[in-house]
C-alpha cells in the first residue's frame, strides 16, 4: 500500500530534490509526495486529507508559522483517534540540544538534521512503510 | 672782675648755636653740605675764641659782639651763596644781606667814627629796623618757599610712588596675560589632540558597531549559506544517481527512451538548480564581505527591492539563531515599478538591517510579555514605493512593544540604547541617520505606538 507523505518546507525546490531522490519509490508506488511550502497551508491540507496522510517531514524554521508550532497544531488537533494520528518529523539546520528537547516534548517522532542524510532518511521510512502495511495486514 | 666789654656776647653765643641749629634743618645741611654742617656746628668756638682773646689781651671793645654778630652773619652770606641753586637758600640770602651790610657798616663807623654814628644815630635805628623788617619778611617768604618746595616734592614723590605702582600692576598683568595665553594655548593644543582622539575613536566606533551588527548576523549568514549549499550538495549526488540510472538504463537490451529522456531532462534541470543555489550563497557572502568594507561613498545603481529582501533575511535568520523559539510573520509590498536607486548599497543595506534588527527586537520583546494574547502574531512587514512625484519611500513596520513618547525623541543621539549594557552599541539608529540624511539627503522618521507597534520611514529623494 502506498504510503502518502506531507514535506512542508518553505524552499521550494525541495520538491524537485524529494521527487528525484524518491524517483524509484514513487515510480514503484512504494511513497506518495505532497509538498507544502509554509505552515499554515500543511494546516489546510491536512484538513482536506487528514486520513490519507501518514507521515510529515516538516521544516522548523519557516516564515510565519514555525514547524513547532505547527507540531504543536497538529498534536492537538488529532489527539483523537480515529484517524490514526500522522508521525511527523523535523528538519531544520539548527541542530543544538534545546530544539530538539522542544520538538520531542511537543511530540515529534522524529528530529532530523539539514543537511538531510537521504540513505538514512530512506530507510527510516521503508521501516514506517512495511509497518503501515503489517498494521493494516493485520 | 669787672666786665671791660659787652656782656651781650654771652647771650649771643647760645643764641648762634640755637640758630645754627635751626639751620642745619631748615636748609638740609646734612645732606647738602655735610662739611659745612659739621663747620657749623662749631659756631661758638670762635666766639668764645673771641672772649678769651679779649680777656687775655685786656682788649676793651664794646663792640665784641657785633664782631661776633658780623662774623655770623658773614658766615652765614657765604654758606647761603654755596646754596644760591636752592630757592629758600636765595631768599633767605636776600633777607640776611641788607642786615650784614648794615651790621658791617654799622661797626666800621663804630670802630672809625664813633661821633658819625651818635648824630645820624636816628638814621641808623631806621635802617637798622628797615633791615630787620627787611630779614623777618623774606625769611618767612623763605620759609613759604621751603614749605611750597616740600609740598611739591612729597607730590612728586607720591606721582613716582604712583608711577612705581602702575609699572608694577603692569609688569604684573602682562606677565598674567602671557601665563594666561600659554595656559590657553596649552589648552587649544589639548583640545585639538582630543578631538583628533574622538575622531578617531569616532571611525573605530562607526567600524566596531559595523562589526557587532555583523556578529549579530553571523547566525543567519551560517543559515543561509547553508541552505544553497545543502541544495547544491543534494543536487550533485542526486544527478550522479541519475547518471548511473541513465547508464544501467542504456545498456538494457530494451532501452525506455521515454526515461532515458525524462532522466536527461531532470540532469539538465538538476544542473540549473546548482548553478542558481551557488549563485545564491556567493551573493550572501559578497553582500557580507560589502557589509564589513569601509564605505567608498559612492553611489551606485542599486535594486532596492532586492537588497531589503537579503538584509531582511538576514536580519531574521540573526535573531532566530539567538533565540530558538522566535518566529514572525513577515510580510513584503515590493513596489515592481521601483526600478534602480542610485545609492551607496553597502551604507543602505546597514541602514535597512539596522531597522529591520529593531524590528525584529521590538515583536520578539512583545511576543516574551507574559500578558501578551495568544493570538499574538510577530509581524514585520517591509515596503518599498516609488511615489509619484519621483522619490523613493521604504516603510519598515512592526507589531511590537512601541516607543515610548520620552525615548522616541531619543533614539536617532548616539550611544542611546534601551538594550541592556553589551546587546546595543546604541550607535545604530544614529548612523542610519547620517546615512539617510547626509550620505543620501533623505529623511528617516519614525511613528511610534506603544503597545501597538512603530514605523519608520526612509525617503530618499528622485
Amino acid at each position: 500500500m502506498m504510503m502518502k507523505i506531507l514535506v512542508v518546507d518553505d524552499e521550494a525546490d525541495v520538491r524537485v530534490l524529494f521527487e528525484q531522490r524518491f524517483r524509484r519509490e514513487i515510480r514503484s508506488g512504494l511513497f506518495s509526495f505532497s509538498f507544502a511550502y509554509s505552515g499554515e497551508e500543511a494546516l489546510t491540507y491536512l484538513h482536506g486529507h487528514a486520513s490519507e496522510v501518514v507521515l510529515i517531514l516538516s521544516d522548523i524554521n519557516m516564515p510565519g508559522m514555525s514547524g513547532l508550532e505547527l507540531l504543536r497544531r497538529i498534536r492537538q488537533e488529532y489527539q483523537e483517534v480515529p484517524p490514526p494520528p500522522p508521525q511527523v518529523m523535523m528538519i531544520t539546520a539548527y541542530g543544538d540540544d534545546t530544539s530538539r528537547q522542544q520538538a520531542m516534548q511537543l511530540g515529534a517522532n522524529d528530529f532530523l538534521t539539514k543537511p538531510v542524510d537521504f540513505t538514512a532518511l530512506k530507510e527510516k521510512l521503508s521501516l514506517i512503510a512495511s509497518h503501515e502495511n503489517e498494521d493494516s495486514g493485520s | 672782675m669787672p666786665m671791660s666789654f659787652s656782656a651781650e656776647i654771652f647771650f649771643l653765643i647760645p643764641l648762634a648755636i640755637w640758630a645754627v641749629r635751626a639751620l642745619q634743618k631748615f636748609l638740609e645741611l646734612p645732606t647738602r653740605l655735610p662739611r659745612w654742617n659739621w663747620l657749623l656746628g662749631k659756631v661758638w668756638v670762635p666766639g668764645v675764641a673771641l672772649v678769651l682773646a679779649a680777656w687775655l689781651f685786656k682788649i676793651k671793645s664794646r663792640q665784641l659782639d657785633e664782631i661776633y654778630l658780623l662774623f655770623l652773619l658773614v658766615v652765614l652770606v657765604a654758606l647761603l651763596l654755596r646754596l644760591r641753586h636752592y630757592r629758600p637758600a636765595r631768599t633767605l640770602l636776600l633777607a640776611v644781606v641788607p642786615y650784614t651790610v648794615y651790621s658791617a657798616v654799622e661797626l666800621l663807623l663804630a670802630l672809625g667814627a664813633p661821633g658819625f654814628l651818635k648824630e645820624y644815630d636816628d638814621v641808623f635805628d631806621t635802617s637798622r629796623a628797615f633791615a630787620m623788617i627787611w630779614l623777618v619778611t623774606f625769611f618767612f617768604i623763605a620759609r613759604n618757599q621751603k614749605k611750597q618746595l616740600e609740598k611739591e616734592r612729597v607730590e612728586r614723590e607720591q606721582e613716582e610712588q604712583e608711577k612705581q605702582r602702575i609699572t608694577g600692576q603692569n609688569v604684573e598683568l602682562e606677565r598674567l596675560v602671557s601665563e594666561r595665553t600659554a595656559s590657553l594655548t596649552q589648552q587649544t593644543e589639548e583640545l585639538r589632540f582630543a578631538l583628533s582622539e574622538l575622531k578617531t575613536t569616532q571611525t573605530q566606533l562607526i567600524q566596531s558597531e559595523k562589526m557587532a551588527s555583523l556578529g549579530e548576523l553571523t547566525a543567519g549568514i551560517a543559515h543561509e549559506i547553508q541552505n544553497p549549499l545543502n541544495f547544491v550538495t543534494n543536487f550533485a549526488d542526486v544527478s550522479a544517481e541519475l547518471l548511473s540510472e541513465l547508464e544501467e538504463e542504456q545498456q538494457r537490451p530494451t532501452r525506455d527512451l521515454d526515461l532515458e529522456a525524462e532522466l536527461l531532462r531532470d540532469l539538465k534541470q538538476n544542473l540549473t538548480k546548482i548553478t542558481h543555489h551557488g549563485q545564491r550563497a556567493s551573493s550572501i557572502v559578497r553582500g557580507m564581505l560589502e557589509h564589513a568594507r569601509t564605505s567608498n561613498g559612492e553611489r551606485h545603481p542599486t535594486d532596492l527591492n532586492n537588497l531589503a529582501d537579503e538584509y531582511l533575511r538576514l536580519a531574521y535568520h540573526g535573531l532566530r539563531a539567538k533565540d530558538k523559539t522566535f518566529n514572525a510573520t513577515i510580510t513584503t509590498f515590493f513596489d515592481p515599478s521601483l526600478g534602480n536607486v542610485n545609492v551607496v548599497s553597502q551604507d543602505l543595506g546597514r541602514v535597512l538591517l539596522n531597522l529591520f534588527t529593531n524590528a525584529f527586537y521590538a515583536v520578539q520583546k512583545r511576543q516574551h510579555d507574559p500578558a501578551i494574547p495568544a493570538d499574538y502574531v510577530p509581524t514585520v512587514s517591509v515596503s518599498t514605493l516609488r511615489r509619484a512625484a519621483g522619490q523613493v519611500e521604504i516603510r519598515v513596520q512592526d507589531n511590537g512593544i512601541g516607543i515610548p513618547e520620552a525615548i522616541r525623541q531619543k533614539i536617532f543621539q548616539p550611544f542611546f540604547t534601551t538594550k541592556p549594557a553589551g546587546e546595543g552599541t546604541g550607535l545604530g539608529l544614529s548612523l542610519s541617520y547620517d546615512i539617510i540624511t547626509q550620505g543620501h539627503d533623505g529623511t528617516l522618521t519614525v511613528a511610534s505606538e506603544v503597545g501597538e507597534g512603530t514605523e519608520f520611514i526612509v525617503t530618499l529623494p528622485q
